[in-house]
């Protein structure tokens, strides 16, 4: 049977504040699954054209699926945000990428015809669920040297891209660090993040984290405005003894949850449902493990090699800042400048935080943002690196685009 | 420290076993730039399951946290203040316990006075306050929200009531004064009395709303973030809240006298609560706030040193703790898994048990009869009963079809019962009948059955003396209406074994049924205290009172029915039945009442005809009296009466038919729906010194169910 692919559009995005993980942080006392629930929720809320049961599926990531994050959350979690049980759901881990490959999964889906409106997103509650909680790697990896022992740890893989690429160095990986802070302080002063934060109630027991009862989370936790070089060079570097990667070029650990509504754009368009992006294309790709920093590099060719475009043609990045040095390898790869004004223009991850498989529902929401407000872009992309070897990039067109 | 601190510490030192709620006060940003609010937390620390009360150590401590959020909104610090609770709950008000140890009208002023003065300062805050009622709000709970300058409530919501009334006392912290002011009298008189009256019932989030008591509702998903987005809305004026406008014309009038006839109905007079709280109510039309506060002080404190009060929190112990764990019940782990059920007989009562045992046991349950026919009607009413079910929603279809495939019929007691653990009997009252049945299902159930009789009168020894094994017969003596009268008397033959027993109050516990463990004696307790009190008042009738002052003697006490309508619902067949074996029983104490036998005789179903809609003596039974030449004032009636029930039950509890006067109260409460006010019985027959001089003695200890000494 012939058929036509179709168009899908990313309708609408939301995130809970991001939350630093451990007892102190705001998320200590709440429930991974209740985040997403929650976010779920506010894009009905949002998006009051929308008839919940035309939803056809729920596609939620958490890189460790257990409890709270476990019991398939797709599903659990519809149940829970009181979508109609005719609406089914999944689990999906990719790690880091974990929301990124929700939305791509229900992209598909809807391109190929088996969906006309998908949620997508994902939550990691790294305080409730530390990483590496419940894994048990195969010793082969080690006894065959499959890959580096350090390759489970991303820090250490991120010093290991340092090695690769020596070019980088700390002093350029911190000042990084501070444009992040800076350009997210701003964005906040603009109004530019508030708009797609749901509000998240949170209790507190214990006096040790602060005030105890319940209280109400409505900025991210992990932001450290007035972050100077000064300040980041004094920071340990956990991972290496003399090494370059800190707490303060490094996005940290993290609660937080995101979701999203994808859609068909002839759907979206019939229900009269915001298109705030296009989606063009997209590529994951795998690298050496112990390197994994590198892999938007890979995923991000092939992602412009599908759509048939270039570097050149990207007005607006939004990459992942799991570790300033992963971010400048990509832009040192085309050969974009440190503070191209382009690239994550309201901050990134070292400043709001990287609540792992949460994350690539955010990159989409600000890159949304971005295309509304410049109409003379045509076309960006999110990108992320992602645990045990990979890339993942999105490629987005603007709706609002004027050019012809 | 302020006079209320004061208050609150001495209070405090009078109770010393408070759980303790914290009021925890934290700031948060309100969204929309709103600004930066307070709200305080209700919180015992422990979990939903030991809800959050407030003592006066509760109450000090939240009047700390108003001292606190008073200055900073003084200050200008913060834009507004709310309330709410842990997760599943508000708050469910005075700790009980509080209110028992207090032996002065000064101290229960003072817990009135407490509750009042820290409550009364959230409405008295320079800036707007919130409740948000979460979770389960009662009594003072619901109070506290009720004093804040605007409310919101969760659809999640599954209790919210005012009880106080229920239990004896009145909404003293503001309850009655503010309710009717908000929601106007007649929804007050509903949530306050009618509930309260109600068995104690309780509305939903969404009924919470709908009776405006409730600004706003949200869903339980994320109800405590939509309503500070609320609050932020109507403080920064984008919301504007509207109440439907109160009427204070002659609806009021007509609310409260809609509520003493609601009272009048319940307990005819006999507790004063209800009519204290309509008396608040009724005044509260002016609007005065704070005159409708100092009636609440001084009737809180009435009634807190009142024996009805008492007897009510100890009624309501006893059913909610008593009631759970019964009294001399051996070890569950003995008991056996119950996987299929046998009922002999198809009559109404046996559908009635076959229907409960399939609800809620869930295993098979087969009805057995001396032929088809009934065997059918049996089975037939038990599918009927789950049509109906079905019909009202309150189960699906796949429960209605799973519960009828339960129920079936045979005439097969081989077949029937070869597999069944569990056999209970409801066939004639005969002894010769029941022992023949009992023996026929001996022949056919494994070693393992527990043989089960829902006599009530008979004795579960003698039944049991000709099998060849008598220790796994129990008595299991149910109430009518079984689906609605919580009591379950277990009773202990001569022989019967622990594992029986245990099954039994396992099987009881699975039933949702109240059980208490009863001595195989004649007719037990609820029937036998019942035939007492009913003969008495027949005796008084055939010596030559009239009907009207027989029934009227015991109006004061309100209970729920009088004697001889609820003879009419018993049976008179029945009732003559009983009173027949207590009398060859006890011969010097009850006899056979001629004219109920004629009533008996002649197929009559009761000393009433209802023509003119109210109970008028049937002219037939009227022909039927013979009566001699005696005539009791209601005084003199009501005395003989209680003094022979008062006998009867220290008679019963010298013999050991229940292990404590408590077990009797609570037989008396879930068996026969006896008021809590009178706490059952016996508290009421301490303090209106009946025990004493029939007996010599009380029933209960000073301090229990009364002011401690």
């Amino acid at each position: 049977m012939p058929r036509t692919a179709r168009d899908v559009v990313f309708v609408d995005g939301v995130r809970t504040p991001f939350g630093k993980a451990g007892p102190k942080g705001i998320y200590h006392e709440t429930r991974a699954d209740d985040l997403v629930v929650k976010c779920i929720r506010e894009l009905l809320r949002r998006n009051p054209d929308l008839d919940p049961a035309r939803i056809d599926e729920v596609a939620l990531a958490a890189t460790t699926q257990i409890g709270d994050q476990g019991l398939t959350l797709g599903r659990t979690a519809g149940i829970l945000a009181g979508l109609p049980q005719s609406v089914p759901g999944f689990s999906i881990d990719r790690m880091c990428a974990g929301a990124m490959t929700a939305v791509t999964s229900v992209a598909g889906g809807i391109a190929f015809g088996a969906y006309d409106i998908a949620v997508a997103g994902g939550v990691e509650h790294m305080g409730r669920h530390p990483m590496g909680e419940g894994v048990d790697p195969n010793p082969r990896f080690v006894s065959e040297k499959l890959v580096d022992q350090s390759a489970l740890f991303m820090g250490m893989t991120a010093e290991n891209l340092h090695d690769r690429l020596p070019h980088i160095t700390k002093q350029r990986t911190d000042e990084y660090a501070v444009r992040s802070q800076e350009k997210a302080a701003k964005a906040y002063a603009d109004g530019k993040i508030q708009a797609d934060l749901v509000p998240i109630s949170v209790r507190r027991t214990s006096p040790d984290g602060g005030e105890t009862g319940w209280g109400l989370a409505t900025a991210d936790e992990p932001m450290r405005p007035g972050t100077t070089l000064d300040g980041l060079a004094s920071l340990k570097t956990p991972f290496r003894p003399h090494g370059r990667v800190t707490a303060g070029n490094a996005a940290g650990l993290n609660d937080g949850a995101t979701a999203s509504l994808i859609a068909s754009e002839d759907v979206a368009r019939e229900l009269g449902l915001p298109v705030k992006m296009r989606l063009v294309a997209y590529a994951f790709a795998g690298v050496e493990p112990e390197v994994m920093g590198i892999g938007p590099v890979p995923a991000t060719e092939k992602a412009l090699a599908k759509a048939g475009l270039s570097i050149d043609d990207i007005g607006l990045f939004e990459i992942n800042e799991a570790f300033a040095v992963q971010v400048l390898s990509l832009l040192d790869h085309y050969g974009i400048a440190d503070d191209d004004p382009r690239v994550n223009q309201y901050g990134g991850a070292i400043a709001f935080g990287h609540p792992l498989a949460s994350s690539g529902v955010r990159l989409m929401t600000q890159l949304a943002r971005q295309f509304e407000e410049q109409p003379h872009v045509r076309y960006g992309i999110t990108t992320m690196c992602v645990g045990f070897g990979m890339g993942g990039t999105v490629i987005w067109e603007n709706p609002h685009w004027e050019g012809k | 420290m302020s006079t209320t601190a004061d208050l609150l510490k001495g209070a405090a030192e009078l109770f010393p076993d408070e759980v303790v709620t914290q009021a925890h006060v934290r700031h948060l940003d309100l969204p929309q730039g709103a600004g930066k609010f307070a709200l305080i937390t209700l919180d015992n620390g422990l979990d939903h399951t030991k809800p959050t009360t407030f003592g006066p150590q509760s109450l000090a401590n939240l009047d700390a946290a108003i001292d606190q959020v008073e200055k900073e909104a003084a200050e200008g610090g913060i834009v507004g203040v709310g309330v709410t609770g842990k997760p599943f709950i508000f708050a469910v008000g005075a700790d009980l316990k509080g209110l028992e140890v207090l032996k002065r009208h000064e101290d229960a002023v003072a817990i009135g006075k407490g509750g009042h003065d820290v409550f009364k300062r959230l409405a008295a805050l320079a800036v707007p306050t919130f409740a948000y009622y979460n979770g389960a709000a009662m009594g003072g709970g619901v109070e506290v929200g009720l004093h804040c300058t605007y409310r919101t409530v969760s659809r999640a919501l599954p209790a919210f009531s005012l009880p106080e009334v229920f239990l004896g006392l009145v909404p003293g912290w503001g309850g009655c004064t503010l309710l009717p002011n908000i929601i106007g009298a007649d929804r007050a008189v509903s949530v306050i009395i009618e509930n309260s009256l109600n068995q104690n019932k309780q509305l939903k989030g969404q009924q919470v709303f709908d009776l405006g008591i409730a600004d706003a509702i949200f869903d339980g998903a994320d109800f405590l973030e939509q309503s500070l987005i609320w609050t932020a809305s109507v403080l920064k004026g984008t919301t504007e809240v509207v109440r439907a406008e109160v009427d204070r014309g002659e609806a009021w009038d007509r609310a409260v006298e809609r509520g003493r006839f609601i009272a009048d109905g319940k307990v005819h007079g006999a507790a004063p609560a209800a009519y204290r709280a309509l008396d608040i109510i009724a005044q509260a039309k002016n609007g005065d706030l704070r005159q409708g506060f100092d009636a609440e002080d001084q009737a809180l404190a009435d009634l807190i040193m009142s024996g009805e009060l008492r007897s009510g929190i100890y009624a309501f112990n006893l059913v909610q703790k008593r009631g759970k764990r019964p009294a001399g019940a051996p070890d569950k782990s003995l008991a056996r898994p119950v996987t299929k059920v046998g009922v002999v007989g198809a009559g109404l009562m046996a559908s009635q048990l076959a229907l409960l045992f399939a609800r809620r046991l869930e295993v098979p349950v087969v009805l057995t009869d001396i032929d088809q026919e009934r065997v059918d009607k049996g089975v037939g009413y038990v599918h009927g009963e789950i049509d109906k079910l079905l019909g009202k929603g309150r189960i699906n279809q796949d429960k209605a079809n799973r519960l009828k495939g339960l129920v079936s019929g045979s005439l097969d007691k081989a077949a029937a019962f070869g597999d069944a653990d569990f056999v209970i009997e409801a066939v004639f009252e005969e002894m010769g009948v029941k022992q023949q049945v009992f023996a026929e299902v001996e022949a056919v159930v494994p070693e393992t059955a527990i043989l089960a009789t829902n006599t009530s009168s008979l004795s579960v020894s003698e039944m049991a003396s000709k099998l060849k094994h008598p220790e796994r017969v129990v008595g299991f003596h149910f109430f009518n209406p079984v689906a609605i009268l919580p009591l379950l008397e277990i009773v202990r033959g001569e022989r019967t074994d622990d594992a029986a027993l245990a099954t039994a109050f396992a099987v009881a516990k699975s039933l949702k049924k109240t059980a208490v463990l009863v001595k195989d004696a004649p007719a037990f307790v609820v029937n036998r205290i019942l035939t007492r009190f009913m003969g008495e008042i027949q005796n008084v009738i055939d010596e030559g009172t009239p009907v009207e002052t027989a029934e009227k003697a015991v109006e004061p006490l309100g209970l729920p029915m009088s004697p001889l309508v609820l003879l009419e619902l018993v049976g008179p067949a029945i009732g003559l039945h009983v009173s027949e074996t207590l009398a060859a029983a006890f011969p010097d104490r009850f006899k056979v009442s001629p004219n109920l036998a004629a009533v008996v005789k002649a197929g009559k179903r009761g000393f009433y005809v209802y023509d003119s809609g109210k109970p008028e003596l049937d002219p037939e039974v009227a022909a039927l009296l013979v009566q001699g030449d005696t005539v009791l004032t209601e005084e003199q009636v009501r005395a003989r009466v209680l003094d022979a029930v008062a006998q009867e039950i220290g008679l019963m509890l010298d013999e050991g038919v229940v292990a404590e006067a408590q077990d009797i109260d609570l037989c008396l409460i879930t068996g026969a729906g006896w008021p809590f006010h009178l706490g059952g019985l016996t508290p009421y027959l301490d303090r209106e010194g009946i025990s004493e001089r029939v007996n010599g003695k009380r029933f209960l200890p000073q301090g229990v169910a009364s002011v401690p000494a």
